[in-house]
């Protein structure tokens, strides 16, 4: 039984590292400018634990077909190095690779939240709520009119509670259900909720951000492919949570003035 | 090392059947009321785990009677969303808290470690029944969450504020359902609370002559590490509660902040941090992953040494990396918050113990590996589930590699990976760990002995089942499937439906297995062959003392040790180990200095 055992180890451990190394479940494409080391990351982290994964699984296999079940009258035997060899090893072999692991993380990380949006950046506004995510474009002045809780009415669709008749800075402002940026040009999203927590997950663009009431949050990221992507909620935020998407499109600079025109215009 | 002073534990033999087998002091009884409490529970969230796993496969499939469970969540028997959402809270609560932290700690833990450490009973045994019935009650309080108001909560065993703390507006089971949640996790934590206390005290106060700290079984050091954290982490998640139960019927304004607007309304709270939930919860809930995991490793260990006839290539080494990862599990709660808005500072200073804590946990498997090396293993289904639980906790461990890391965790946050994680590592290892400690135990506990070739059939189910369920849960991560969605509307997940549909069949039939234990545990307690006083032939005080153990364990006698625990591959009078209550002295090359 010890080495079917066994075998039954090498076979699963095979078994699944099979879909990681054919890569049939990957990673979905990355569309943004930071994605790349984050990717690289994720490269150089699976096959570090890969490889504890194989080794550790392999090593506990040949030591079950090996070592059970022995002859009357075997000898117990130690493992060379004894304990303090295994402990130094842990030492040495995993310091440095979590080290390493720790290390250039930390860069990927920076990447993107250590480095502020460049002074060009185009700000959108997105607000999430149960169960819908609503987008705020500045219009030509450039600049958001304020909020206000009380004035939120999705009956009115007064989705961010802007109050235009006192607010001159809100009268350009346009709200879209969906979100569209220009490809190539860095895009500075200032996030809020209205209600509770939810957050914004667009896995192509690897950004994964939650909404934090009481928080105002920002992320920044830069598109590079046009296409239509989704926009998903991953906190849980109550029942319609699985429901909760918006589309994310990104466009030409041709296209995406267009479509601001035509946003503008249906306001 | 304390000799047993007229000042420790005696209390005569329990009369009559109450106090005997229902309200009784004795802590093998307690132990024992503990298993079958987790059983109780187990059962209920595997259960549920089934509705939601056909749910997730087949969305419109109508499962049938479950109406009679909720007539509102699962109109003509077809699971609503929110319905989904509330068992699945139930699931994890349930599975957590009554099975992962009931079964390996508060059980096997109050029926052995009296006994390992040489003891009559513990040092406050009415505390110790109180810790048990006050559990009892915190779980009934739970499930009744199921038959009132609209159900039990829907906010997932997390219960993030402000979903869990604005109240019914904010969903079905958002009111009642939450109090109800937060009430039985505070009682939960009451009897958890007591239950350390007792566990410390019989630890450090109550071992027998000769028992000093490192002649402890592994097992015994791993419930003792276990109920520091257990007397720190409860502290900590008891009064978290209580604020919450407060946001809901006081008025007060803990975890909610101002101006949030649901159906058009302004709640009326002002002030509160919905992320200081999410600190105080995780300040308890991660190390609650070690609460869950090191009674199993101690247990494996304890086990496995049984079985390989052999001490572990280090005691100490052993010792020191459980009580490291007890100490770092405190140090690394935030990585279960990067893309929550925390300072991303944090982040980083949270990443670096999470990645350091990998070390402790690689030394432990290490020495498991060096150990089995030139052991004399013994296969049976105990040593089976031993092994099994290290396969699944080196599985489960190196995928904690990439949620150790922020920037990697921008793809894997609240994707199945995370779920593939925590089930693999705190879920099915300590299972595993469970099954293990039942199989080995179970002779000493009932008097009987488990059907062997039972316990091997249902070894290779659960353990090739499990990879076939949680394997694939990585896969569809990877892929950014979300959890904790009642279906897969969105694009982009559509594809992935067939993955799923693989994962309910294996679960099903996994689950189905389960059974087989069930069958076996209830024929081998009444049918089982009679066991013998030391079946295995270990070592430790459990095995010197009569089978069942009578009420003050040792029958008015106090155990002498002359030992380390683990004295095996010797040559002795009665074979190739020593007990540790035997006077005799024989040649051994391992005393560790």
């Amino acid at each position: 039984m010890a080495k079917i055992f066994a075998a039954t180890i090498v076979l699963i451990t095979i078994g699944s590292a099979i879909p990681i190394l054919m890569h049939t479940w990957d990673l979905p494409q990355d569309i943004s400018t930071h994605g790349p080391l984050i990717d690289e990351q994720y490269s150089d982290t699976m096959a570090e634990a890969g490889i504890s994964f194989l080794a550790s699984q392999f090593l506990l296999a040949f030591f079950i077909w090996k070592f059970s079940n022995p002859k009357p009258g075997t000898k117990i035997r130690r493992f060379p190095g004894g304990a303090m060899g295994l402990v130094i090893a842990a030492f040495l072999l995993v310091g440095t690779e979590v080290l390493a692991l720790g290390v250039f993380g930390a860069k990927a990380w920076a990447s993107v939240y250590f480095t502020p949006p460049a002074a060009n950046a185009l700000p959108i506004q997105v607000q999430a709520g149960q169960f819908a995510f609503y987008f705020r474009y500045a219009g030509p002045d450039g600049k958001f009119g304020p909020l206000h809780a009380d004035h939120i009415s999705e009956a009115n669709q007064n989705f961010f509670g802007l109050d235009p008749q006192n607010d001159p800075e809100s009268r350009d402002d346009i709200v879209t259900a969906e979100m569209a940026i220009p490809v190539n040009r860095e895009i500075h999203l200032l996030m809020h909720s209205k209600d509770l927590g939810h957050s914004f997950f667009v896995p192509e663009l690897r950004v994964q951000q939650d909404f934090v009431p009481g928080l105002d949050l920002s992320v920044h990221f830069t598109a590079t492919k046009v296409g239509k992507y989704e926009i998903v909620c991953t906190q849980l935020c109550g029942l319609g949570h699985y429901n909760m998407k918006a589309y994310l499109e990104v466009k030409s600079q041709e296209d995406f003035d267009a479509w601001m025109k035509q946003q503008a215009a249906a306001q | 090392m304390h000799d047993v002073s007229p000042h420790a534990v005696h209390h005569g033999a329990p009369t009559g059947f109450i106090r005997k087998h229902v309200f009784s002091i004795d802590h093998k009884v307690i132990g024992k009321q503990y298993y079958a409490l987790a059983l109780v529970a187990v059962l209920v969230g595997m259960v549920l785990s089934w509705l939601m796993r056909i749910h997730l496969g087949w969305t419109n499939f109508a499962i049938p009677g479950l109406h009679f469970l909720s007539s509102t969540g699962a109109p003509g028997d077809v699971m609503t969303p929110e319905y989904y959402l509330q068992l699945m809270t139930m699931h994890g609560t349930i599975m957590v808290f009554f099975v992962l932290t009931t079964a390996p700690f508060a059980a096997f833990g109050n029926f052995f470690l009296p006994i390992q450490v040489g003891a009559e009973d513990m040092p406050f045994p009415h505390f110790n029944m109180m810790s048990f019935w006050v559990t009892f009650v915190a779980f009934l309080v739970l499930v009744a969450s199921f038959f009132v108001g609209d159900g039990p909560t829907l906010g997932g065993w997390t219960q993030y504020a402000p979903l869990s703390a604005v109240g019914a507006v904010a969903g079905p089971g958002q009111g009642l359902g939450v109090v109800l949640w937060a009430s039985s996790i505070a009682i939960f934590c009451v009897g958890q609370l007591l239950g350390s206390l007792n566990f410390i005290t019989t630890t450090l106060d109550m071992r027998t002559k000769g028992m000093s700290l490192m002649r402890l079984p592994l097992s015994a050091w791993a419930w003792f590490i276990t109920s520091i954290m257990g007397l720190t982490a409860f502290a900590v998640l008891m009064p978290a509660c209580i604020l919450l139960i407060l946001d809901h019927v006081a008025g007060t304004s803990f975890f909610v902040s101002s101006n949030e607007v649901i159906n058009d309304q302004v709640l009326p709270h002002t002030g509160g941090s919905t992320l200081l939930w999410q600190h105080l919860f995780w300040f308890f809930g991660h190390p609650e992953v070690y609460i869950a995991i090191i009674p199993g490793l101690g247990i494996v260990s304890h086990v496995l040494i049984t079985n390989m006839r052999r001490p572990m290539l280090s005691h100490r080494v052993l010792i020191y990396s459980m009580g490291a990862l007890a100490v770092l599990s405190y140090m690394v709660y935030g990585h279960h918050m990067f893309v929550s808005g925390m300072n991303p500072f944090s982040s980083l200073a949270f990443s670096f113990p999470t990645l350091v804590i990998t070390i402790p946990s690689t030394i432990v498997v290490l020495i498991w590996l060096g150990s089995l090396y030139g052991s004399k293993l013994r296969i049976n289904t105990a040593s089976l589930f031993a092994l099994g639980f290290i396969s699944m906790f080196i599985s489960g461990g190196v995928s904690g590699f990439f949620l150790a890391q922020p920037s990697i965790d921008i793809m894997l946050h609240a994707t199945y990976f995370v779920v593939g994680h925590f089930h693999m590592v705190m879920g099915v290892a300590a299972m595993f760990g469970i099954f293990a400690a039942t199989y080995f135990w179970f002779p000493k506990m009932a008097g009987r002995m488990m059907n062997e070739t039972l316990g091997k059939i249902h070894f290779w189910l659960s353990f090739v089942g499990t990879y076939c369920i949680f394997m694939p849960f990585h896969y569809l991560g990877i892929a950014g499937n979300i959890r904790r969605y009642s279906s897969f509307p969105d694009d982009f997940l559509q594809p992935l439906i067939p993955v799923h549909r693989w994962i309910t069949v294996a679960a099903l039939i996994t689950g189905a297995a389960q059974l087989i234990f069930l069958y076996n545990l209830i024929h081998s307690r009444f049918w089982g062959k009679p066991a013998p006083d030391n079946p295995w032939e270990g070592t430790s005080l459990e095995w010197s003392t009569a089978t069942p153990p009578p009420f003050d364990n040792f029958g008015g006698k106090h155990p002498v040790v002359y030992h380390d625990p683990y004295q095996y591959g010797v040559q002795s009078s009665v074979g190739d180990y020593v007990m540790q209550t035997s006077p005799e002295q024989v040649k051994t090359e391992r005393e560790e200095k």
